[in-house]
């Protein structure tokens, strides 16, 4: 070897740097193709908020309002983007902020990467000031966590953190960073994760699941496909619509699984759950082959489980395995990532179809239409309802827009209504129901997703926990639209009440604020509708300039979503009214 | 479904925190940890946590695959009694005075396989291994001795299968699937 190529070794073996550990967090976020941070700064993350000066053209950093406004938004943008979503906040009162967001991405799969300063390690475990032990409180919520007490600990956890939070089923990760390591130096290279040899993301698929799965497939008189997230998070939208045209077998969504399959295709046979459509509900307890593909059988989805496709064959993709037989028994468990197991599936399965069959569920959408949606879209009231807005905002956008709901009645009528026909089109936070999510994840979404248009749709009760991050709307000119369903009431809770607590309405009536006065003092164009005649070009004044814009309807006080499963119950015994 | 005794052995990396990551999944469900004891293998910077806990059949199951979903979990699995080697350990202290004054102690410890542990300034210390049964009969008989303190540890048990460490950990690190780990042995 010549000393030239020497040199040149050398220089690849030395291509390290002496920086803090501060900086070196920043210089790990680059290195793993982050533009964007949502957070909130304090005492003990000051050192990479200096940093972070310096990196204003490499690194795009929203200021949230408080630190929930700063998850949820990260939240809104992975769902939107289909990136990590990455937030800052400070030790303490930051930390804690973080975990009803951090909570809802564990619960709905979110990727994404919590980095929070703590106190310095000397003070650990002495009640400094605002210490708390993050990595004990977020333990049962994140998928994994860790502390740095070492500058030289930096590249590998945030490394490591990135490859957990993204890959397999995703999942929100937490670094804790004490002051001393952002503040000491490091001699910093960086190297992506690549393998944890306790963590195996990606089952690989086995033979003998998949054609016991066909064969069940190519036998079955009446087979049913309930679809959910994890066709959206493993890119599958293409290997579903294929799987499911070749068989001809009906399809429903999940709440979390809309979007990844378009409403118009003429075997979607509509939404499941609690409030989902008629036809999938019963049908479910009708079927002879079930076909589970990224879902999780939650309680809000089975209803009794004893009852539940109790008579069908149960199929279950699944990458988690840990989801395989929790809550329903299953027949065959194919545990591997939806993409591979319907490309491979697909190959198996006879060209088919079942009009008979598809046609039931068509008979069912007309009983539906006829006893719940006519009345719910075309009322006989003065009053407009939360079903009419969906109803026509999903005629007047196509739908096309991508649609971020907050918990509650109206996001019922948006899974409802709104007729997805754009693939990844709906965030709402399904598992955890954290009222608030909307307006920060909506925010967060649209920064994610520049060139779509977004609109939030969120009741009145929600957009006060969170309404705070109108700031961000204003400071960042995000061209977000915000719908407010304002009914003056806690609308879910009031029908539950209505209809299980002998109409005692306690606590669930609102005083407003004005909310058009709210918006102007932040900047963003609003207009409030009460009048049916007015919706259209209600519609057209709000969502046609560029740029941010509320619309709040005044809607019916006590209308209420159904159908409805009554939490428990057996989902054939649907009630219609 | 009727509840059973399993043995829930979990093979992990040796990192700070994994304990509580391990135990608050059975907090969760309210399922009360008969016993717990950590220890290192026979391979390098591998932990072995042994727990005993009732559960059900079903329970079980789930547990175990939420446990092994833990990341630096390596390998999560559980047995019934007749599946794994098993034993605790259990301490017994008196008084001097009484050990000397009472002759059939002596021959009672005999018996019940146990064995004078320490015998230092006024106190004795005995020592006996076996099954939770084992322990608790000797308890039961040394009552009468105005017993001063005693202690059982958890349970530690190895199975029956013929599975080596090493070759799990190393079959770990090649394999692409973690259908492996969750297998049951």
């Amino acid at each position: 070897m010549n000393t030239s190529t020497l040199e040149i070794e050398e220089k690849k073996v030395n291509k390290t740097e002496i920086i803090p550990g501060a900086e070196a967090v920043l210089k790990c976020l680059v290195e793993e193709g982050v533009d964007t941070i949502f957070g909130y700064p304090g005492g003990a993350i000051m050192p990479v908020y200096d940093s972070l000066y310096s990196y204003a053209d490499k690194l795009n950093h929203i200021l949230s309002r408080h630190e929930q406004g700063a998850i949820h938004a990260a939240q809104g943008y992975a769902r939107a983007s289909g990136k990590v979503g990455v937030c800052f906040a400070t030790s303490g009162p930051g930390a804690t902020n973080l975990i009803t967001g951090i909570t809802d991405a564990m619960i709905d799969s979110t990727p994404l990467v919590c980095i929070t300063g703590q106190v310095a390690s000397h003070l650990l475990g002495s009640d400094a000031f605002q210490e708390t032990d993050i990595i004990g409180i977020s333990m049962p919520v994140t998928k994994w966590n860790f502390q740095v007490t070492g500058a030289e600990e930096i590249p590998e956890a945030i490394a490591q953190a990135f490859y957990i939070a993204k890959s397999g089923r995703p999942g929100p990760v937490l670094i804790d960073i004490t002051k001393d390591a952002q503040q000491k130096t490091l001699d910093f290279s960086y190297a992506p994760c690549k393998r944890v040899r306790s963590y195996h993301p990606y089952p690989e698929l086995k033979d003998e699941p998949l054609r016991a799965a066909a064969k069940l497939i190519n036998e079955a008189k009446k087979p049913y496909i309930l679809f959910g997230q994890g066709v959206i998070l493993s890119g599958a939208e293409g290997e579903l619509k294929n799987f499911i045209e070749k068989t001809g077998i009906p399809a429903a969504s999940t709440l979390l699984g809309l979007s990844a399959f378009s409403t118009k295709h003429p075997l979607y046979v509509g939404y499941t759950g609690m409030h989902g459509n008629y036809g999938p509900n019963v049908k479910t307890n009708e079927c002879d082959v079930f076909i589970a593909i990224g879902m999780r059988f939650d309680d809000r989805v089975t209803g009794d489980v004893n009852t539940y496709a109790a008579q069908a064959k149960v199929i279950h993709i699944e990458l988690d395995p840990a989801e395989i037989n929790k809550n329903i028994k299953v027949d065959v468990a194919i545990n591997g990532d939806a993409k591979q197991a319907l490309q491979a599936l697909t190959q198996l399965v006879n060209q088919n179809s079942h009009e008979d069959w598809v046609e039931e569920f068509h008979e069912c959408d007309r009983i539906e239409m006829e006893k719940a949606i006519k009345k719910s879209i075309d009322p006989e009231g003065a009053q407009i309802t939360m079903a009419e807005v969906v109803h026509k905002l999903s005629v007047f956008t196509k739908g096309k827009s991508l649609i971020v709901t907050d918990v509650g009645q109206h996001q019922m009528m948006a899974s409802r209504y709104y007729k997805f026909d754009e693939y990844k089109s709906h965030i709402t936070s399904g598992g955890l129901g954290t009222m608030g999510f909307c307006l920060p994840a909506a925010i967060g979404a649209k920064i994610g997703a520049p060139e779509r248009q977004v609109i939030g749709i969120v009741g009145d009760g929600g957009f006060q926990m969170t309404l705070q991050e109108l700031g961000l709307i204003m400071q960042y000119e995000v061209g977000v639209k915000i719908l407010i369903l304002n009914n003056e009431f806690l609308g879910m809770v009031r029908q539950w009440q209505q209809l299980f607590f002998d109409r005692r309405y306690s606590f669930t009536k609102m005083q407003n604020p004005d909310f058009i006065k709210l918006a102007a003092s932040y900047n963003i164009p609003a207009l409030q509708i009460s009048d049916r005649s007015k919706l259209e070009d209600g519609f057209r004044s709000w969502l046609e300039p560029e740029g941010p814009g509320l619309l709040e309807i005044i809607v019916e006080k006590e209308e209420n979503v159904f159908p409805m499963v009554p939490s428990g119950s057996c989902v054939s015994k649907i009630r219609l009214e | 479904m009727k509840q059973k005794e399993y043995t829930i052995s979990i093979l992990t990396e040796d990192k700070p925190g994994l304990l509580n990551k391990i135990t608050i999944i059975f907090n969760r469900r309210k399922i009360n940890i008969a016993s717990l004891n950590v220890s290192t293998t026979e391979v390098a910077g591998v932990s072995r946590y042994t727990l005993v806990v009732s559960l059900t059949p079903e329970e079980v199951k789930k547990i175990v695959k939420q446990i092994r979903k833990v990341v630096d979990v390596l390998g999560s699995f559980y047995y019934q009694e007749n599946e794994v080697y098993y034993r605790e350990i259990a301490l017994y202290k008196f008084s001097v005075d009484m050990y000397k004054n009472n002759k059939e102690l002596e021959q009672l410890i005999r018996n019940h396989g146990a064995k004078v542990m320490a015998i230092e300034g006024d106190q004795v210390v005995i020592e006996k291994t076996g099954s939770k049964q084992e322990t608790h009969e000797l308890y039961d008989a040394l009552q009468p001795f105005d017993l001063m303190e005693f202690v059982r540890s958890g349970r530690i048990a190895l199975s029956k299968s013929k599975r080596r460490t090493e070759a799990f950990i190393r079959e770990l690190e090649t394999s692409n699937s973690n259908a492996l780990s969750i297998k049951e042995f």
